[in-house]
């Protein structure tokens, strides 16, 4: 007997159908991953599993069966006693998905103690022995600790210890690894790996990540629009696609062990050896501090670093390396403690036009009240123009410039998509003539298909208008595919610096090894190998 | 300064800067109100003659700053009054004597407030018990029949007048039913059961319209609780609904409830004139309305410090309750 069966499931939000006849089932102790982008419909299918959509309006049809219960026609008492118990789930943002007020191992023991009849105190014990198991160090006293003084990948372990209290046969994670740094989402994958050879149970993994796929498990679902695309062995639909969908997909995925697949193209711009003298942007000694006396911390340490025109020069980190620090300094929104930044030579003051910055979040960086071209408009605004068919004239051309319509000067900024939200962050960069543009993450909030677009609008945009680029960024795929030098952060410097594929393909600097041996492979063997590489590091 | 220390000792310079600003601003008020304080105080039978006297008397003639400046001294140093044909001594703190009585207004207010706290306080369980219950329950049952007559009715209680609220309770009660007695106050010190018998239809009337605007406030924390990704986690966990609503989202929810609590407390104790007027409580604010028809410049000030003091007060215990609640909070 299967461990879940799903037949013709279908869910309906009001008029949106969300999951569309989907089928398919897990056997005992087996492995699938649901994979598609943002809307696609995989997490609600992994929230129907557990019944959770019973009592919030949606309708669910087809037929589910979780570990021997029918979640469509049990009471609520039999989907009580399933939840947690038999199938268990980890989520995504494990600071929110944690109750803020009470301690974690009380929060573990809870849950515990619903589906077991044992005392506080031995619900207790087991909580802080499943948060050993998840390898929290000194799991007794940090059993005493709020979720806000973990860090995510202390918080996500916590998540894991609450699913694996009760030991259940099916583990249902739900982008579990998205919030997460590269080196930390390695660890998390590689606890489930263990914990799934250790516990025998079944696994079923949502992910837009088809790397974070590849290295968990055995069978993989394509979603897109709510439908199953291609279902198969994970080595076969990521070595072998067949659908057009899935190999789009894949095609978009940057890769972190290819060279820039556009430096070709760009060469003629890119920096040659003529080009490489004029240096536009340079940092000497950057030092930046928050905070006075005891609580103070250095967020950027003695970062110098130079821009040449036309050309990109990627910065990755994990978070809090300081990379935003830095890229706000470079603009000039946050005035270094010491060092300086020149721009042609000559120091700077300020904000100046001919260095702009595209910022992470396009849906919070934009004023929600306002019309895109009001938006747009703001840097010239702000340069003085002052006639209003020139400023619409001139908002209407960076529109079409970046791969929008004239037209949507007047809607506002939730009309558009976040890949759109994206471009018109761009424009709006590009309103005030820069020279420079500092782009920090901004492809992180998209999906791989529209992280594409709007890499390949950026690059076009450098060659055209002969724009320098830095390019922050916590991805190393994303980065290795847009730069042509990379500077490698960690606690607020750099550790490592040079052309990107030098840096890439024979890393000097241990940090930067670790980080490359941590990004997930598309390839189920690769990724088997460096997680037998990973242990033998930590072992060591 | 850090802890807990250095909070309370920042709330107390705090609290006596805001004092003092509050000081300054009645005495400017005072000394910019027309008509002639001597002449009120006096009496509309005095002669012009007795009314100089009285002027002279309360020092009315000094400029503004010499009189604030006496007030501070008898804040700090105490001061005797003549009082025509004695001399009072009024130690320190001293906040004058009334225009009206004579009376020390420390004294005044000493007798007042006991009257004041036992009608909010004991209002305030009430409203508490109420308001955060009713809130509970129309989150609970978001959507249907029980939550649309709760709603109903925290509506109705919000927009009935507190005058209207307390007749009708009094009316029915003490007149038709004669279930009670009507109100009269007794102190506490005195015979603590008939203390709370005869305050029981004011602590009503005034906990049905504050538990109201709780309610309200308790439902739309609790809804936007519940709808946050922990207790998704809870849901997905098999812990019973009633476990998530009455230990998470309560306990998430209850931040703001507790800062209008604190608002409502502090200005209650000197802004329950209303309740206070319609059942005949000798509290703070009847005297503070007394004292401002009669320009009764010493009553007043004192009055509207004090109620400034529980005001600051009431804040302060809020941040500590606050930050007992949720750890994340720091105390500054």
């Amino acid at each position: 007997m299967s461990l879940v069966q799903v037949t013709d499931l279908s869910v309906e939000f009001g008029d949106l159908r969300a999951v569309d006849g989907l089928s398919f089932s897990l056997a005992q102790g087996a492995a699938v991953a649901l994979v598609g982008e943002s809307g696609s419909g995989k997490s609600t299918v992994a929230s129907a599993l557990l019944g959770l959509h019973r009592g919030t309006g949606a309708r669910v049809g087809g037929s589910i069966e979780v570990a021997g219960v029918d979640v469509q026609e049990a009471s609520d008492d039999e989907l009580r006693r399933l939840r947690g118990a038999k199938a268990a789930m980890v989520f995504q943002d494990p600071l929110s998905s944690l109750d803020p007020y009470y301690a974690i191992g009380d929060q573990i023991a809870e849950v515990y103690r619903v589906h077991t009849r044992v005392s506080r105190r031995a619900a207790r014990a087991r909580a802080v022995e499943v948060l050993d198991r998840v390898g929290i160090p000194d799991a007794q006293r940090r059993s005493r600790s709020r979720p806000h003084e973990f860090s995510g990948g202390m918080r996500q372990r916590a998540l894991i210890a609450m699913a694996l209290a009760c030991e259940p046969d099916l583990l249902i994670a739900d982008e579990p690894t998205t919030a997460l740094d590269v080196t930390v989402q390695a660890q998390i994958l590689d606890l489930l790996h263990t914990l799934r050879e250790e516990t025998g149970m079944g696994l079923l993994l949502v992910t837009h990540d088809v790397g974070v796929a590849a290295e968990s498990v055995d069978d993989v679902l394509v979603m897109r629009h709510g439908r199953v695309v291609e279902h198969g062995a994970i080595a076969d639909v990521l070595g072998a696609p067949v659908q057009p969908y899935t190999r789009e997909l894949l095609a978009a995925v940057p890769r972190v062990d290819a060279p820039r697949a556009a430096a070709a193209a760009g060469s003629e711009a890119a920096p040659g050896s003529e080009a490489s003298e004029s240096v536009v942007l340079e940092a000497t000694g950057l030092r930046r501090e928050f905070g006075r006396g005891k609580r103070a911390f250095t967020a950027v340490d003695d970062v110098s670093l130079a821009i040449r025109r036309g050309e990109t020069l990627g910065v990755v980190g994990e978070s809090g390396s300081g990379k935003t620090t830095l890229g706000r300094m470079l603009v000039g929104l946050l005035e270094p403690t010491a060092g300086e930044v020149r721009y042609e030579g000559h120091a700077r003051v300020g904000v100046r036009p001919a260095v702009q910055m595209v910022f992470q979040d396009p849906v919070s960086s934009l004023n929600p009240r306002r019309s895109v071209g009001e938006s747009i408009a703001d840097p010239l605004r702000a340069r003085g123009e002052r006639d209003e068919k020139q400023i619409r004239g001139r908002v209407t051309e960076l529109l079409e410039r970046v791969g929008l319509e004239g037209a949507h000067y007047d809607r506002y900024p939730h009309e558009f998509s976040g890949g759109q939200r994206q471009r018109v962050g761009i424009a709006r960069a590009l309103a005030a003539d820069p020279r420079v543009i500092v782009c920090d993450e901004p492809v992180s909030a998209l999906d791989v298909t529209t992280q594409a677009q709007v890499v390949a609008l950026l690059g076009e945009l450098q060659r055209e208008l002969g724009l320098a680029l830095v390019f922050i960024a916590h991805d190393l795929a994303v980065v290795r595919q847009v730069s042509d030098r990379v500077a490698v952060m960690r606690r607020g410097r750099i550790v490592e610096s040079g052309p990107a594929d030098e840096v890439y393909d024979n890393p000097r600097d241990p940090y930067t090894k670790q980080l490359l041996a941590a990004v997930p492979a598309l390839d189920p063997q690769v990724a088997a190998r460096r997680r037998a590489e990973r242990r033998e590091l930590a072992a060591a | 300064m850090s802890g807990f220390g250095g909070f309370v000792l920042r709330r107390a310079v705090g609290t006596v800067v805001t004092l003092l600003a509050i000081s300054v601003i009645v005495y400017v008020v005072f000394y910019a109100t027309p008509g002639n304080v001597a002449q009120i105080t006096c009496g509309p039978r005095c002669s012009p003659e007795q009314v100089h006297q009285v002027a002279q008397q309360l020092r009315l003639d000094d400029p503004l700053y010499v009189r604030y400046w006496q007030f501070l001294v008898g804040l700090v140093a105490g001061q005797d009054y003549s009082t025509g044909t004695s001399v009072e001594h009024c130690s320190a703190p001293c906040l004058g004597l009334s225009y009206q009585s004579d009376q020390q207004v420390m004294s005044i207010i000493l007798t007042k407030l006991p009257v004041s706290l036992s009608l909010v306080l004991g209002a305030m369980v009430l409203w508490l018990v109420l308001g955060v219950g009713t809130g509970v329950l129309s989150a609970w049952r978001r959507g249907r029949f029980t939550e649309r007559l709760l709603t109903a009715l925290t509506l109705a209680g919000w927009a009935t007048p507190v005058f209207v609220i307390g007749l009708v309770l009094m009316i029915v009660v003490c007149g038709e039913l004669q279930l009670l007695p009507f109100p009269q106050y007794v102190n506490f010190t005195d015979d603590p059961e008939q203390w709370a018998w005869n305050l029981l239809l004011p602590w009503l009337s005034l906990a049905l319209i504050e538990a109201a605007a709780f309610a309200r406030m308790t439902r739309a924390s609790m809804l936007e609780t519940l709808a946050e990704d922990h207790i998704r986690t809870f849901r997905a966990y098999g812990v019973a609904e009633r476990t998530i609503v009455g230990r998470h989202a309560l306990r998430g929810a209850l931040a703001p409830v507790i800062a209008l609590n604190a608002n409502n407390v502090g200005s209650a104790i000197g802004g329950a004139v209303l309740t206070e007027t319609l059942f005949g409580l000798p509290g703070i604010g009847q005297e503070l309305v007394h004292a401002v028809d009669v320009v009764d410049l010493p009553v007043v000030v004192g009055m509207v410090l004090v109620i400034g003091f529980f005001v600051v007060l009431a804040n302060a215990l809020a941040d500590v309750l606050y930050a007992l609640a949720d750890r994340r909070v720091v105390l500054t």
